[in-house]
C-alpha cells in the first residue's frame, strides 16, 4: 500500500517537474549529486527493456506468452509511473528459438541500447546470445530456459531466470518414476538438442546412480524427421515400463503418438517443453495419461489471479506456457531497476541478489549464479484433455 | 526376426514417402536437369489442403472413404497447380539463363512458399486426422504393421507403375522422352516442349500432394516446416537411386528408408543422419551417377 501511494506520489511530481522544468523532488532516486536541469531531461528518457524470444516459427507458442506477459506488466506500470519517473520501453525481437538467429536478436538489442533483457525462450538460443549481453554488461533474464549449465557454468554472471533449471527438473522427473510409479526399467530419449540432451543426461545419470532403476535405452532422436517408427520398434524392445523425454512438443506428440497407435502402453513422462496445450491438441486421445513436470502450480497466489484477470481482459483466453514465469522476470527486472535506483549493471545485479520481489511464481530473489530461490517444478498428467497437478 | 522384419516395414514405409516424392525431383531433373528445391513445399502444401478439404467433410458429415477420395484428389489438383505455376513464374522465364540461375530461383520460390504458409495459415503444428482406416484383418499384425502403412507401400507401388506407363507408353511420354534426350530436337520435331514440362510439374506435384496426405495421416501431425527435411531426404534418395530414373528414385527410396530405419534399430538414432549421408557418399564414389542412373547422357 505504501508503495502504490508513492507510485502515485511519484506520478504526480512527474507531472509537476515535465510541465515546469523543475527538478529537485524525486525523493527516491534523484537527490543525488547531478544538476537539477540535467537530471530532469534524463528522468524523461524512458527505460528500455529488450523482449526477445520465439514470437513467430514452430515453438511461438513458448514465445508470446512471454510477450504478452511483458506488455502486460509494462502497461500497468506505466499506467502509474514507469519506474521512478522514467516510462518503460518495450523493443521486442524474435528469434524463433534459434540460436543462429539468437545472435543477431542480440546484437539488434544491444544496438538499440536496451537496458535489460527480458528473454531469451530457448535454452540453446539463449546461451548463443548471452556472449553478446555479457560483453554490453547488459542484465538477461530468461522466463524459461532451463538447461542447468546457463547458471551453473559461471560463464554468464549477467544472467537470471525465474524458472528452475533442468536438473531439478529431471530429479523430479527420475524420483516420480522410481517413487511414485515404482518403476524399474526406463528408456531416455532426447532430441540432441541444448535442453532436450541436457535435461537427458541428468535423467540418466539419477537413473545409473540409483540401484533399483535399470537405464534400458539411451537415445537421440532427429527433430523434424519423418516418422519415428524404428526408435518407437527399439523402446518396445527395451521393454522400457517408461520412457522419459527431453525435448519439445512436436517431437514428444509424434513420438507418443506412434506408440499408442502400436499398441504400447509404456508410460510416457517429458519436461516443461511438453507440457503445453499445443501437446495435447496434436497428440489428442493419445497424449491422454502422459506425465509432464512444468513450473508449480501458484494459481491460489493473489499476484497470479490479477495477471491471470489482466491476460484475461486483454486477449479473451486463457495463458499459454511461461506466461507468469515471464510475468514475474518482468516484475524481478522492473523491481530492481526501480530499488537500485540506476540503469549500472553492478547496480541492476546486487538488487537482483539482495531485494525480494512478490511475484506470481512466488516471493523471489537470486542467488549468486542466478536462479531464483522459491520457484519449483510439479509434476502433472493430461486426464480427459487437460494437464492436472499430480498430488 | 520379429524385430528385423518390424524394422524392414517401418524402414519400407519412410522410403515410400520418400519414393513419392523422389519421383517428382527426378521427373523434373530428367527433363530440364533442375533440382526443382520447392518439391518438398509442394508436397507440404499437399498435406494443408487434405487438412483443411477433410475437415470441411468431417464436419458435414462425409463418410471417411469419401473424405479420404475427396481430400487426396482435392489436394493433388491444388498442389499440380502450384506445381503448374511455380514453374511459369520462376523456372520458365530463366530457361536459358544458367542453370545457376534457376537453382537460386528454386531455392527462393521454397522459402517464399513456406513463409506464405507460416504467414496465411499458422506456425503451430497441426493435429491430422488419421484418414485411412484401420482395417480389420490387419488388427492381429498391428503391432508389426499398420494398415496405413500398408496404404502406403501400395498406393506407391501403384503410383510408379502408373508413372513408367505414361513414360514408356503414352504419346505425350514419348514427347517426355523426346525432351529428356534433346529438348531443342525435339522442338523441331514438333513437340510442344513448353506443354511437356508443364505435364512434367503437374504430374510430379501430383504425386508429391499423395505422399502428403499419406504421410501427414500416417504421423497425424503437420506444420509449415515439414517438406524441408522430407523433400531434402527425397532429393538425397532420388540422387541415390540415379537422378532422372523413374526406378531409380524409387529403389533410392526405399534402400534409404530401410537403412536409416536398419541404422537405427541396430546402433543408434543419434547418427541416423550421419549414416545415411556416409553411405550415400559410399555409395556415389563407386556409382558416381547412382544405382540406376546412367552415366553415357552426354551429348556430343
Amino acid at each position: 500500500m505504501k508503495k502504490h501511494l508513492g507510485s502515485l506520489f511519484i506520478n504526480a511530481i512527474t507531472f509537476i517537474a515535465v510541465t515546469f522544468l523543475v527538478g529537485t523532488f524525486f525523493y527516491s532516486c534523484t537527490a543525488q549529486d547531478e544538476p537539477a536541469a540535467d537530471k530532469t531531461a534524463k528522468v524523461l528518457e524512458p527505460i528500455r527493456i529488450g523482449v526477445a524470444g520465439s514470437h513467430s516459427g514452430d515453438l511461438a507458442s513458448f514465445g508470446i506468452p512471454a510477450k504478452r506477459a511483458a506488455e502486460l506488466v509494462v502497461a500497468k506500470r506505466n499506467a502509474m509511473a514507469g519506474i521512478n519517473g522514467r516510462k518503460i520501453e518495450l523493443v521486442v525481437e524474435d528469434d524463433v528459438c534459434k540460436p543462429e538467429i539468437a545472435t543477431n536478436t542480440a546484437t539488434k538489442l544491444v544496438t538499440d541500447k536496451v537496458h535489460v533483457v527480458l528473454g531469451h525462450i530457448c535454452s540453446g538460443a539463449t546461451k548463443a546470445a548471452l556472449g553478446i549481453y555479457k560483453a554490453e554488461n547488459i542484465v538477461v533474464m530468461s522466463p524459461s530456459a532451463t538447461n542447468p549449465a546457463l547458471t551453473q557454468s559461471g560463464d554468464y554472471p549477467n544472467f537470471f531466470r525465474t524458472i528452475a533449471s533442468d536438473d531439478e527438473q529431471a530429479r523430479l522427473e527420475v524420483d516420480f518414476a522410481l517413487n511414485t510409479l515404482k518403476l524399474k526399467k526406463i528408456a531416455v530419449l532426447h532430441d540432441k538438442g541444448d535442453y532436450g540432451k541436457g535435461l537427458a543426461e541428468y535423467a540418466k545419470s539419477f537413473l545409473e546412480d540409483d540401484p533399483r532403476a535399470q537405464l534400458v535405452l539411451y537415445e537421440g532422436i532427429t527433430p523434424g524427421a519423418v516418422d519415428y517408427s524404428a526408435v518407437v520398434q527399439k523402446i518396445k524392445r527395451s521393454r522400457a515400463q517408461a520412457v522419459i523425454f527431453g525435448g519439445y512438443h512436436p517431437e514428444a506428440s509424434k513420438i507418443i503418438t506412434q506408440m499408442r497407435k502400436r499398441g504400447m502402453k509404456t508410460i510416457f513422462i517429458s519436461d516443461d517443453g511438453v507440457k503445453d496445450d499445443t501437446f495435447i491438441k496434436v497428440a489428442g486421445k493419445y497424449a491422454e495419461g502422459a506425465y509432464a513436470t512444468g513450473p508449480q502450480d501458484t494459481s491460489s497466489n493473489p499476484l497470479t489471479i490479477e495477471a491471470t484477470q489482466a491476460h484475461k481482459e486483454r486477449y479473451g483466453e486463457d495463458f499459454g506456457a511461461f506466461f507468469l514465469n515471464s510475468y514475474s522476470a518482468t516484475l524481478a527486472l522492473i523491481n530492481a531497476l526501480e530499488k537500485s535506483c540506476s540503469t549500472d549493471y553492478d547496480d541492476i545485479v546486487n538488487a537482483l541478489r539482495t531485494e525480494y520481489v512478490a511475484t506470481p511464481v512466488g516471493i523471489i530473489r537470486f542467488d549468486e549464479r542466478g536462479d531464483a530461490i522459491g520457484v519449483g517444478f510439479s509434476v502433472y498428467q493430461v486426464i480427459n484433455g487437460v494437464y492436472v497437478e499430480v498430488k | 526376426m520379429e524385430y528385423f522384419l518390424e524394422l524392414f516395414l517401418g524402414g519400407l514405409t519412410r522410403g515410400s514417402i520418400y519414393a513419392l516424392i523422389a519421383l517428382g525431383y527426378t521427373m523434373v531433373y530428367g527433363i530440364i536437369q533442375l533440382i526443382n528445391f520447392a518439391h518438398g513445399e509442394i508436397y507440404m502444401i499437399g498435406a494443408f489442403t487434405a487438412l483443411i478439404i477433410a475437415s470441411v467433410l468431417t464436419v458435414a458429415g462425409f463418410n471417411q472413404i469419401a473424405i479420404i477420395l475427396i481430400a487426396a484428389m482435392v489436394a493433388i489438383i491444388y498442389s499440380s497447380a502450384y506445381g503448374y505455376t511455380v514453374e511459369k513464374i520462376a523456372y520458365k522465364p530463366l530457361r536459358h539463363a544458367p542453370r545457376l540461375s534457376a537453382l537460386i530461383s528454386a531455392i527462393g520460390m521454397s522459402l517464399f512458399l513456406q513463409n506464405y504458409v507460416l504467414l496465411a495459415q499458422t506456425s503451430d503444428f497441426l493435429p491430422f486426422p488419421s484418414l485411412i482406416p484401420e482395417f480389420e484383418f490387419i488388427k492381429p499384425y498391428s503391432h508389426i504393421i499398420r494398415s496405413s502403412e500398408i496404404v502406403i507401400f501400395i498406393v506407391t507401388a501403384i503410383v510408379m507403375v502408373l508413372l513408367t506407363f505414361l513414360i514408356k507408353f503414352t504419346k505425350i511420354g514419348k514427347a517426355m522422352r523426346a525432351t529428356a534426350q534433346d529438348r531443342e530436337m525435339a522442338m523441331l520435331t514438333g513437340v510442344d516442349v513448353n506443354r511437356v514440362i508443364s505435364v512434367t510439374f503437374i504430374v510430379g506435384s501430383g504425386t508429391a500432394a499423395i505422399g502428403g496426405v499419406l504421410i501427414a495421416s500416417h504421423i497425424g501431425q503437420i506444420n509449415f516446416y515439414i517438406g524441408f527435411l522430407a523433400g531434402l531426404k527425397a532429393f538425397i534418395a532420388a540422387v541415390l537411386g540415379g537422378i532422372g530414373s523413374i526406378p531409380g528414385a524409387v529403389l533410392g527410396s526405399l534402400i534409404l528408408g530401410c537403412t536409416e530405419s536398419f541404422f537405427t534399430g541396430y546402433v543408434s538414432s543419434d547418427y541416423e543422419d550421419v549414416f545415411a549421408f556416409l553411405f550415400l557418399v559410399t555409395v556415389l564414389i563407386f556409382r558416381p551417377a547412382g544405382i540406376l542412373g546412367r552415366s553415357d547422357t552426354e551429348k556430343v
